[in-house]
């Protein structure tokens, strides 16, 4: 067998978010308009920064081989814990912020424990919570509620230059994540407990523990999603369920190369599919192409990303090959 | 030699049959659920409520069939709300009342559920995509795509006699005691279903799901058998749609959630996720027990929007204690 | 019985690495002492009164035939299985590991076949997996790199670097990865259990070396392999087990190879095989294949014909079983030409192969060849079914009546359509594969290891069977690792080594023979 360079996952996301960067801004240009207008770029940072959040929470629990379907409803109740406990107050602030992140702590809780602890496949798992939030989002809440304090909103409306704060932050939390699995021993063991759970356990990795802790985390960050829809809208708002979050971050995720089935996956990658749908998003948007027309797209992006690469997989049986294959097509 | 363990399967406990999580089990939740229904509503008990309650909960039998046919071969289909969705849309702008265009239609529907059914299959099995991922997609797809067709809202009406199986009984007069047609179709389908189970097909299909390798090994297409099975849930869709379209006709939000309703019904009836164990009937007492427990609370005066949260109750803990029962 | 010795003494040696007497006196006092071990699965023992020894500096070969207790062996020492019977003593006070994690914490680690590793990781990440050295609460990731490059270079392991993704390195350096792994965890015990049955040849010296230099580090090595060469290059002592027995634990020096094998194989089989009908003449050649290969055999030469059961010796992944996907297209061969009945046949999915009239029992038949949730009548009509949906009820019919021929008890057949294959006995699951492939009236039937892990009643039944079919006009390719079986049953043997057929043999040779051809003895 030769051994063929192999581009990494990361390298080719990027590529490709040049790629359809540079087809995106002549298509632009084409029709008079300039994609990287101080206006399209904010544009295009802003929709990076809501989506980021969960999609960075989502590679967590996707490098484990977990998936997490419930965020958008722990989005859309964050944003209404937060908003409903700052009551307009500025004082309260932090006590909303707190409570916000305590309640998509405690969902990422339950969804660990359900699926480590009672082995609920996590699909189910994570569907019946996010259906439990929402028979209690739409019981509960009739429309926008609380009021967030307009020094709160600032996190939602600031910019430094072209650049929103809410971008930064969301970058700041991908480098903590990044951090988080290339320096410590639970990121280490993520990967572990998502390529072969098996293996991680005889190795003496607490396994229940890691996948518990990823949940944890990509509630939470989930809920720092709730925090910063609350501050752009100033109110809290239980329709940001129907956004799809759930799958445009799974999406994210696939995109950025982490594998769907655990093991293998960065924090850049998801960033960088992040970016492309944002950009993807922003060239529509100029273009004026029918909203619809997106969700069209999106479904048809996911379904072909994780096709490639179930493609680029390789088989272990073919690694013990003894002889070649006749015809010079070599495996 | 092993004598004890190979018979004790067949002659088990009425108590354990009842716990076992299987379709008994299930049986048992809706006699009670019917039972305290009629407690709170002795007029529930008459036939004409009765056969109201079937007709509003035959779609959901429906669906539930095919689901069952994807999830018993190891697989979901989750684009099954949005193409009902999408039937009901096309259905009444291409025939817009017209009563000649029925016909046409109905065929075109058809095609267009077994084309759906078709890339499904084919996405999951040869590109080999997770069918989770291929049905999300295709529910994305298909929102957007109608949403698209019909900017944004959807337009055109069905024409009466497409309304008839949805919404018409017999005999048909007014006032009357009535059986559904709804009610008759999916008996039919759950017989043609039960029928389709025990023919070589069927067992293929479930053999399938319990275990891909040995059934490829025995000279099965594993491929095709599954694509047959989304092929079977788009087909069973989209006489869903039609007799949802003519129980309620059309609206910018039907089917929605259809297909986590449908997988809730399947999971609540003991079909294991991951294929290989459950029958027909116990996917349709499954349907039917979720549409009593609704019906409950709308006699208990709950508000409608509680349903999810029931639903993902009821989801994870009939999961859970299947997988309970595994381990032990 | 001269043979073997002389051929013996003409191998070239890999590398000359028996330990000098001298230099490696055993010290008195062994790591690890087993004695009077034993082990039950269900009734039926399959490790009786073992004694065991294992000495610093020392390598130890396990050898046996497979099915006789070595990796079970190898399981009770690694923590896996706990004994019925016996002690484990390790430095003299009695042990019991509850887990795996346990016995590898106290210095006993075992390599097992399966690879335990991750692919994704680097080599320093899955050597060091669960005990990342921390520095300041992250992963240091300085020490961890210099603490793996200080084992592999201890070690002498130059081709690999710490940093290598393990999924890029080959099969022989991960194997490698394995054993430095458990060199990691200070490892004073190491058991591999056939660490070399998926390298080539070439690799096999990487593996060697490390041995050695275990060895010289004073590990207590316990070798199980079947390669009467491995075993000789580098085992100090050998202990031998037959049947879940203690046979022998001798010096290297003293056990000659003639000695060994026949220690290993020969068992008082008279009168257990069914006899071989005199009368039958072997009918035209049903199945040939003629140079047919693929990614892992080659040149395969073959001819099975109508009444011959021809057998395809070999040791494990000797590329028996591959031969058998090759035939009937689960592998399909990718050069050469087959034929069946005379007529050239392409088989590229099993679909094909059944309708060509083949059939295929399966090594494995709990992960292959049932579907365990579903009742024995579902299972028996499986590939009816698959294949043949319009016949599939009119001939099935014949199930009760196949499950009967079979030797399968009444109360069984009856609840056929009721119970689940997965409450069977493990006989009774094998004669449901055998009977859904019968009701297909086969012409070529391949059995890859029949006989394995069921009881003498049901192994007698398949004996049984194979002559029946025969008698019929069927061709029967058998696939086994069990000696007596092959030569007792087979009418020629055919014995694969390194994916190439090595050699063929009549039926009724001695094991001896086939051994030695199987393990690169002669």
């Amino acid at each position: 067998m030769t051994r063929r360079y192999h581009l990494g996952s990361t390298e080719i996301v990027y590529l490709a978010l040049a790629g359809i960067l540079l087809v995106a801004g002549v298509l632009v240009a084409v029709r008079g308009g300039n994609l990287f207008a101080q206006q399209n770029v904010s544009y295009m940072l802003t929709q990076t920064s809501l989506l980021g959040f969960v999609a960075i929470g989502q590679t967590l629990v996707v490098l484990c081989r977990s998936l997490d379907l419930s965020v958008g409803y722990v989005v859309a109740l964050c944003s209404l814990v937060g908003a409903t406990t700052m009551a307009g107050d500025p004082s309260r602030v932090w006590l909303g912020v707190v409570a916000a992140l305590a309640v998509a702590a405690g969902v990422g809780l339950v969804n660990g424990l359900v699926i480590s602890g009672l082995r609920v496949n996590p699909f189910i798992a994570t569907l019946g919570t996010g259906l439990i939030i929402k028979g209690f989002l739409d019981t509960r809440f009739k429309g926008p509620e609380g009021e967030v304090p307009f020094g709160f909103q600032t996190f939602g409306y600031t910019r430094i230059g072209p650049v929103p704060v809410s971008t930064v932050v969301m970058l700041l939390v991908a480098a903590a994540v990044f951090v988080l699995l290339t320096r410590t021993r639970p990121g280490y063991h993520m990967f572990a407990v998502g390529g072969n759970l098996d293996v991680a356990r005889l190795s003496g990795v607490r396994t229940g523990r890691v996948l518990v802790l990823a949940h944890v985390l990509c509630s939470l960050c989930a809920g720092v999603a709730g925090l910063l829809i609350a501050a752009r809208f100033g109110t809290g708002n239980a329709l940001v369920y129907s956004y799809g979050l759930d799958l445009d971050s799974i999406a994210a995720v696939v995109l950025g190369g982490t594998l769907l089935f655990g093991g293998r996956g960065s924090v850049v990658g998801t960033v960088g599919g992040v970016a492309i749908l944002a950009v993807l998003d922003t060239a529509f948007n100029v273009l004026d192409v029918n909203p619809f027309f997106k969700d069209v797209l999106r479904g048809v992006i996911i379904i072909a990303a994780v096709a490639l690469y179930a493609r680029r997989q390789l088989d272990p049986a073919s690694r013990r090959a003894r002889f070649t294959t006749g015809g010079g097509d070599a495996a | 030699m092993t004598l004890t363990a190979e018979t004790s399967r067949t002659a088990r406990p009425w108590r354990e049959r009842l716990l076992s999580g299987g379709s008994w089990t299930v049986l048992a939740l809706l006699v009670l659920i019917l039972a305290v229904i009629v407690v709170i509503n002795p007029s529930f008990a008459e036939p004409m409520s009765l056969m109201a309650f079937a007709k509003k909960t035959a779609p959901l039998v429906v669906l539930a069939v095919g689901q069952y046919f994807v999830i018993v071969s190891g697989e979901f289909d989750l684009s099954v709300g949005s193409l009902v969705g999408a039937q009901v849309v096309i259905a009444a702008r291409l025939m817009d009342g017209d009563e000649a265009l029925t016909w046409p239609v109905l065929g075109l529907m058809l095609v267009f559920g077994l084309l759906v059914g078709l890339v499904n299959g084919l996405v999951t099995t040869l590109l080999r995509v997770p069918s989770f991922i291929t049905t999300l997609g295709m529910m994305l797809v298909l929102f957007g795509a109608i949403r698209l067709w019909t900017g944004g809202a959807p337009t055109g009406a069905l024409s009466e006699s497409f309304r008839v199986l949805g919404r018409k009984g017999f005999p048909d007069v007014p006032g009357q005691f009535q059986v559904p047609y709804a009610l008759l179709v999916a008996l039919v389908v759950v017989g043609l279903a039960v029928v389709l189970m025990r023919r070589p097909f069927g067992r293929s299909l479930v053999a399938a799901g319990d275990n891909a390798v040995a059934v490829a090994y025995s000279g099965a297409s594993v491929w095709w058998l599954r694509t047959r099975a989304f092929l079977l849930s788009s087909f069973l869709a989209t006489v869903a749609a039609v007799l949802i379209g003519g129980f309620a006709g059309v609206t910018a939000q039907v089917g929605q959630g259809l297909e986590f309703m449908a997988i809730t019904a399947v999971v609540l009836g003991g079909v294991a996720l991951g294929g290989g164990r459950g029958t027909v009937i116990a996917a349709m007492v499954g349907a039917l027990t979720l549409e009593a427990l609704f019906t409950l609370f709308n006699q208990l005066a709950l508000p409608s929007t509680v349903r999810p949260a029931v639903q993902g109750v009821i989801l994870i803990a009939a999961v859970a204690y299947a997988a309970r029962r595994r381990r032990t | 019985m001269h043979l073997l010795l002389d051929n013996y003494q003409k191998i070239p040696r890999l590398v000359d690495m028996r330990a000098d007497d001298d230099a490696h006196a055993p010290s008195p006092d062994p790591v690890l002492r087993l004695r009077g071990v034993g082990k039950d699965f269900f009734g039926t023992s399959v490790l009786r009164e073992i004694d065991l020894d294992l000495y610093p500096g020392q390598v130890h070969a396990l050898v046996g035939e497979n099915g006789a207790g070595k990796s079970t062996l190898m399981k009770v020492i690694a923590g896996v299985h706990r004994p019925e019977t016996g002690t484990v003593e390790l430095d003299g006070a009695p042990v019991s590991f509850p887990t795996p994690l346990d016995a590898q914490h106290a210095g006993v680690a075992t390599v097992f076949q399966e690879f335990n590793l991750l692919p994704d990781r680097s080599v320093a990440e899955n050597v060091y997996l669960g005990r990342e050295p921390l520095r300041r609460g992250t992963v240091d990731r300085r020490r961890l790199h210099a603490d793996t490059t200080r084992l592999l270079d201890d070690l002498g392991l130059t081709g690999i670097t710490p940093w290598t993704r393990v999924g890029s390195l080959s099969v022989a350096q991960q194997q490698v990865v394995e054993i430095v792994k458990a060199v990691s965890y200070d490892a004073r015990i190491i058991s591999m259990d056939e660490p070399t049955a998926a390298l080539a040849d070439q690799e096999v010296a990487l593996l060697y070396e490390l041995v050695r230099r275990l060895r010289d580090r004073g590990v207590a090595i316990l070798y199980v392999s079947h390669r009467l060469q491995e075993i000789y290059d580098l085992a100090d002592t050998i202990t031998v087990l037959k049947d879940g027995n203690h046979m022998l634990t001798a010096p290297a020096g003293e056990v000659s190879p003639d000695r060994l094998v026949s220690t290993m194989v020969g068992r008082d089989f008279a009168g257990f095989f069914p006899d071989r009908p005199a009368d039958l003449v072997p009918g035209e050649v049903r199945l040939a294949l003629a140079g047919s290969g693929n990614t892992m055999v080659d040149g395969i030469d073959l001819e099975v014909r109508a009444g011959e059961i021809v057998a395809l010796a070999g040791l494990q992944g000797s590329g028996r079983t591959e031969i058998a996907h090759g035939v009937f297209g689960i592998a399909p061969f990718t050069r050469g030409r087959m034929t069946v009945d005379g007529q050239p046949v392409q088989v590229r999915t099993p679909r094909q192969g059944v309708r060509h009239r083949l059939a295929l029992v399966t090594e494995d038949r709990k992960s292959e060849g049932l579907a365990l949730g579903q009742t024995v009548l579902a299972n028996a009509r499986l590939v009816l079914d698959a294949v043949l949906p319009r016949a599939s009820d009119r001939r099935a019919r014949a199930v009760p009546g196949v499950l009967t021929s079979l030797d399968v008890a009444a109360s069984t057949v009856a609840a056929a359509r009721d119970a689940e294959v997965q409450y069977l006995s493990g006989g009774n699951q094998q004669k449901v594969v055998l009977a859904k492939w019968l009701v297909t009236e086969p012409r070529v039937i391949v059995l890859d290891e029949p006989t394995r892990g069921i009881d003498v009643g049901a192994k007698r039944a398949v004996y049984d069977l194979m002559r029946t079919l025969t008698a019929d006009g069927a061709a029967v390719l058998l696939i086994s690792s069990e000696l007596p079986e092959v030569v007792a049953m087979a009418d020629r043997i055919l014995v694969v080594r390194d994916g190439r057929i090595a050699g063929e043999l009549p039926g009724g040779s001695d094991e001896t023979a086939v051994m030695a051809l199987a393990t690169g003895a002669a």
